[in-house]
Formats: C-alpha cells, structure tokens, sequence
C-alpha cells in the first residue's frame, strides 16, 4: 500500500496500511539524521511554506528541519495577529499563496477545519499541523513512532491519555491513531475536561488518573493550558497537580517497562512530576527526534513523486 | 379584475376543510366558495387547478430581511420576492436590523419598503429591548400603533430574568405576543454547533441542547407568572418539545415554532465543516428529529417558520468557526414540510395549519383562512411536481442553502396576495 494523498488534514481520515507506511518510511529517514552531512537530495526544486497562525516554535522547526534535509527549500511566512485583524481573510491568503505556486503548504490554525478549507481551494497539498481543538496528525505519527520503536509493535497495547482531552488536538489525532493500530486507549481527566461522545471515537474514559495508568503501555500527558482555570475547568493547580498530575508513585500501578510520553512543552510539577518527565521511563526526547523523521516521510509522500 | 380558481383542491384549516371546490375573488377578498362548475366564468380571470391544492396563503412568522442596514444580504424587496416564490403571502420580519427596530420610525420604514415592493405582505417585530441590548424596554405601544405585531429578543437573547419578566408585562399590556430566542449564552459561548459526536470529531466547540431547554424552561415559567402571550422560536431539541408539550397540557398561552431545517437535517450537515450548515440555535441529533416532528403531528410544535437568515460570502466562505450562522428558508421551507405528508408523517391539512392558520393566528394578523370575506391571500400549489433545488435560481439575494441540489417533491405554483396575482410559475 502506498500512501498517495494531495493533503495531510488528520488521522481520522486514514487508513492503518497508510498510516504503516509513513512509519516505515519514517524508520528509513531516521539514520539520514545521524549522518555526518544530514541532507539528502529528495525533494530538491520544492518549495516549502509553513503558515502558522499560532505561535509554536518546536513544531515549525521540525517542519523546517525535515524539509532542509530532504533538500526542499522552505519559506515562513509569519502571520502576524495584526494582518487577521486587518480583514485579510484566509480566503486571501490563499490567492497570494496560489500566486506563489509551492509544492506544500504546513498550516496551523486556531479554527478547526482551516487546513481543510484551504486544501479545498489550493493546488497544492496541504498538511494540518494542528488546528483548533481538531487534529495534530504529525503528532500522533511521531508519537506512534515512539512507541512502535519502544515496544516493537502498536496491537494489543494498554495506551492512557491524561489530561485536557476537551482541548486537545494531539489527543483526538492520538486516539484514532493508537485505536486504528490495534491499541486501547483510555483517557482520564476532570469531566470538565472531558468532552461528551468521546467513547465515539473508541476510547475507555474514565475520571480516575490511577484506573486509566493501571497496567498501561503507554501514559501520554497533555499539556495543561493554564488559562483554563479562569474558565472554569479547573479550581487551582495545586489541586489538578494531585489528582492529574503523574508522579513515580503512579508508575508503580503500571507495566514495569511503561513508557512515559508528553508532546510539550511541559510544564514540570503541573501535570508531570520533573522526577517522572526526567526519569527512565520517559521518551519525552525520543519524541522530539521522531519528528523530524515522520514530516521527512509525510512531505516525501506528499511531494517526493516516484519513490527512487 | 375578479379571479376565477377553477377545479382545485381547497385545503383550509381554519375551518377543517378538504373539499374540491371554486373560489371567487373580487376586490381582493374572497366572495364565493362554491362546488365545482357552480360559479360562471364570464368576465374573469379563470385559474384552472385540477389536481393541485388551493390554500390559504402562507404565513412564515420568523425571517430576517436585513434591510435596513444590511442590503448586500437582502432587502425587503429581493426577500419578498424569495417569499411569493416560495409560496409565502406574509412573512414577519424580525427587529436586528441595523438599526434595530425598537421604534416607530423603523417600523414604518419597513412598512414603507414592503408596500413598494409589492410582493409579500410584510409584519414588522418590534424588539423587546432598545437596540436589543438587554437593558430597557422599548416603546411597544408606539411600536403597536405603527404597525408591529409581536416581539422579539430574536439573535440578541435577553439574559436578564427580570428584564424578560417586565418585557411580557408590558407586552400583554398592548396584546403583543413575545418571540423568545432560547438560548442561554453562557452556556453557548463560542459553540459553533450542537455539541455531540459530530463536534467532537470535527473539533468544533458545542451549543448543547440545554443552552436551548433552560431558557425555554425559564420564559415559560415567566409566562406563567405574568401572564403573557409567549411564543417559542425555533425549537430544535426533543427536550425543547416536551417542556412545551407540558406546559400546554398545564394551560399555559404558549406557542411554538420549528423551522424546516429541524426536521430536514441533523448535525452530520457539518461534516466537512460546511458553513451552510452553521445556524442557531444548531442541528441536531436524529432523535432530536424524531422528537421535533412527533411535535408537529400532536401540535406541540404550532408553526413551521423558516428563519430565513441570508449571508453573503463574506460571512460564508471562511473557516466554521468564523462563519455567521443562519441559513435561507423560504424557497425551500414548503417543499421540505410537503416531504413529510408525502411520507405520511403529517397529514397536509396540518402541514397548511402550521404553515400558514396558526401563524396568522399566533400573530393575529388576517390570513390563514379561505372564509367568505378574508382578504385573498391564496399560494396554489402542486403537490406531486418534482423539482430540484438551485441556489443560482433563487430570488433570494444570497445562497446559503444547505439544500442545494436536493430533489423535493411539491411546490407553489401561483401565489396571490389580496387578489393580486404576485407570482406564477412560467
Ligand atoms: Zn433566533
Ligand atoms: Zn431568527
């Protein structure tokens, strides 16, 4: 099975054997990274545009670090709040960008669903680096990768989730990524943060953190937005930090050789104890390198044309 | 010119009748039902309606004109003409223009325009507070005087208890009937659609059905306490229709509305975030569906009102989140409601009842009747003519139908408001 798509708009739309051969093809990018000239010639005479509408450093300079080495050359355009305030819609954005003829657009995008209006607009492909309260699909690919590397396969494994799932795109994407592999997932958070349906998408849920990491695989922490406590999803930290935030204790409730993962950036002794994120347990780095592979494979497919 | 409608099929609730039979026009009334043959022709207009049903012109109780403010929507012109097209006499145009109407003075201007155009006949809604802000009344005796024939906080909700509980007493004050938008906006702040499996997948932050049945709950307990005429717009949840079904087995002077897209269409719509599909309060789930037109057939549910709300593209084509909600009706509300006497889910007697007797009723307006002596407000209509939906036909000025490129089944083919025959089909 080949992975053929014009765009990357999120996991859902997948299929396992697609999502199989990004990881393989993944693996395969993963020693240009420790060559001592990290570049390949791939995707030479490509151009590159990442548009992010929200401030994330790490994820576009994964973005930009895997399109160096595949050769591509690459272009930010830095959407400053001002110019969406000035009425340039993402309509107009997206006649400039036509005008510009690249071979890929990377959004990301505070309105779920963005990635998807311009890919219907746009010639050329367009990958969904996270958008609004959607999807995060690289994201769950690395972390897919992560885990397929750490345990040797993806079926049969325990996976918890923890956190601020009505928030997250990573935990959307991770939940159909993980459940399409052949793993079981089970989210847990304060139901305030728990949107309803979510046993929908094929998830356990539970509001007990100590049920979700029992025998778990896999304890994946979510980022807590710390702006959610004026919203009223939570009361104080202190009190999330004790009944959501993992500590070694936690571990002990899970498999001996459970792997501990968190897509960033962390906040240490919010949601993850410094003992648990630095400890030997976590992959939290591993994740980080994984990255860069998985976009390296993602923009191949996308761009790379005949596989040589 | 008198007007001869020949050979029909008169289907007039408002005296349960369901008989063939002539109607004569004259002077913009009604004169004569007759049996067939019965009446001569000579010196007539003769309308031949074999085999198509004639009824009392169709009320739509709730649309958005957006003029005066917002013409590049629609005007009062271009939206009435979307409404005899659809088979609609009179339509009641909701007060959040700019600016709002809460005066006279607006009042008149609407009336004004609705007279030039000479489509449909126009019945202006006063809004409950000045400039819908929520914070006094406005003058609904002026307002009455001029011409408007209910209230309503509709697109602008009154949060305010209080304020809701002063605005029914003062409206029962002048006999006005109050049009209450349900939505407590605390509870659907940044929702973009309902909230449930489909907002889940897609991301999208939900209006749950309860931001809907909570102040649905609250206006009827006020209603209760003050008295009032109250109407319920736009209901689109299964808890919605029993809180009202309850309240009318308690005696409560309570009315309601749905609007065909509440029967038409759950929350699956948006899938692949499409902005047609962006209206409030939201679609919903099939249940919901189900609940609504079990509404219908017992009589929870009054009035089928399209809430006709036309967007440009600019409000349109952008991301979900960032798109306006609502969706244009009139075109296409008689067609979906004919749908469901075709599958038998309502019988056409009561479709015609709460497309046009008991909105007419509701806001006390003429109309709704064939009797001897009413005004001549009659849509003719075809119930087996199969047609599809092109938003590029539309008179509306804008296109933001969710139903383009569906087939319906029935559609007006002659609309005649006081005598005066405003549309035909060619
Ligand atoms: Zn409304
Ligand atoms: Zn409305």
């Amino acid at each position: 099975m080949e992975f053929r798509r014009k765009d990357l708009l999120g996991i859902a739309d997948l299929e396992p054997e697609e999502i199989q051969v990004i990881l393989d093809t993944a693996a395969s990018f993963k020693e240009i990274s420790t060559r001592p000239i990290k570049k390949v010639p791939t995707l030479r005479g490509k151009t590159v545009v990442t548009m992010f509408y929200e401030p994330s450093t790490r994820t576009r300079m994964s973005f930009e670090i895997a399109a160096k080495r595949l050769s591509a050359d690459t272009l930010n355009l830095t959407v400053s709040a001002s110019s969406a305030v000035k009425g340039e819609t993402l309509a107009d954005t997206a006649h400039n960008l036509e005008a510009m003829a690249p071979d890929v657009l990377i959004i990301r995008h505070a309105a779920s669903g963005a990635p998807h209006y311009l890919a219907q607009r746009l010639k050329c492909g367009v990958i969904n680096a996270g958008d609004g309260l959607h999807e995060h699909p690289t994201q769950a690919l690395l972390d897919l990768l992560t885990v397929k590397e750490a345990k040797g396969t993806l079926s049969g494994l325990k996976v918890a989730i923890i956190g601020d799932i009505a928030h997250s795109r990573v935990a959307r994407s991770d939940i159909h990524a993980f459940t399409k592999m052949g793993s079981q997932v089970t989210v847990a958070g304060p139901a305030t943060m728990l949107p309803p349906y979510l046993e929908t998408l094929g998830a356990t849920v539970t509001t007990s953190l100590l049920e979700a990491v029992r025998g778990a695989d896999v304890i994946m922490m979510l980022r807590l937005q710390l702006e959610r406590m004026g919203q009223m999803f939570l009361s104080t930290l202190r009190e999330y930090s004790q009944f959501f935030g993992l500590a070694p204790k936690h571990l002990q409730l899970a498999k001996d050789d459970v792997i501990i993962m968190h897509p960033g950036p962390l906040n240490r002794g919010v949601e993850i104890s410094p003992e648990v994120a630095d400890g030997p347990h976590s992959l939290i780095l591993e994740q980080v390198t994984n990255g860069v592979a998985v976009r390296m494979a993602v923009l191949y497919f996308l761009i790379g044309g005949e596989k040589g | 010119m008198s007007l001869l409608i020949k050979g029909g099929l008169v289907v007039d609730p408002s005296r349960h009748l369901e008989d063939p039979l002539d109607l004569l026009v004259e002077r913009g009334k009604i004169v004569a039902l007759e049996p067939p043959g019965q009446i001569p022709d000579a010196g007539r207009r003769v309308i031949s309606a074999p085999g198509l049903v004639v009824a009392p012109g169709l009320v739509d109780m709730h649309v958005h004109l957006r003029e005066p403010g917002e013409e590049y929507k629609e005007t009062i012109c271009t939206g009435t003409r979307a409404a005899v097209k659809g088979g609609f006499t009179a339509v009641a145009a909701m007060p959040n223009t700019k600016p709002v109407n809460d005066t006279a003075a607006v009042t008149r201007l609407i009336l004004d325009q609705a007279k030039t155009a000479g489509n449909a006949r126009v019945y202006p809604v006063g809004a409950i507070s000045v400039g819908s802000r929520g914070q006094a009344l406005s003058e609904y005796g002026d307002l009455r005087v001029a011409g408007a024939v209910a209230l309503s906080d509709d697109g602008r909700p009154v949060s305010n208890a209080m304020l809701m509980r002063r605005a029914l007493e003062y409206a029962r004050t002048f006999d006005l009937p109050v049009i209450a938008h349900c939505e407590d906006l605390d509870l659907s702040a940044e929702g973009a659609m309902h909230e449930g499996v489909v907002s889940l997948q897609l991301g999208l932050k939900g209006i749950p059905a309860a931001a809907e049945e909570v102040m649905v709950y609250r206006d009827l307990t006020l209603a209760s306490l003050t008295g009032a005429r109250l109407h319920i717009a736009h209901v689109s949840t299964g808890g919605s229709v029993a809180i009202i079904r309850l309240a009318k087995a308690m005696g409560l002077p309570v009315t309601a509305e749905t609007a065909p897209h509440y029967f038409s269409l759950t929350e699956e719509a948006v899938l692949g975030y499409n902005t047609h599909a962006k209206v409030n309060p939201p679609l919903r789930t099939e249940m919901d569906v189900k609940a609504i037109k079990e509404g219908l057939r017992d009589g929870t549910l009054d009035a089928i009102a399209c809430d006709h709300a036309p967007h440009s593209s600019l409000e349109k084509e952008v991301e979900f989140a960032a798109a306006a909600f609502g969706l244009i009706g009139l075109e296409t509300s008689l067609g979906l409601t004919l749908k469901l006497v075709h599958t038998g889910e309502l019988s056409l007697i009561q479709a015609i009842e709460a497309l046009s007797t008991n909105p007419a009723r509701i806001l006390g307006v003429a109309g709704g009747t064939l009797a001897v002596g009413a005004p001549a407000d009659i849509t003719v209509i075809n119930l087996n003519r199969e047609w599809t939906v092109d938003v590029n036909t539309f008179a509306s000025k804008s296109r933001n139908c969710p139903f383009d490129g569906w087939t319906l089944k029935g559609k007006a083919v002659m609309t005649i408001v006081g005598g005066r025959v405003v549309w035909e089909e060619d």
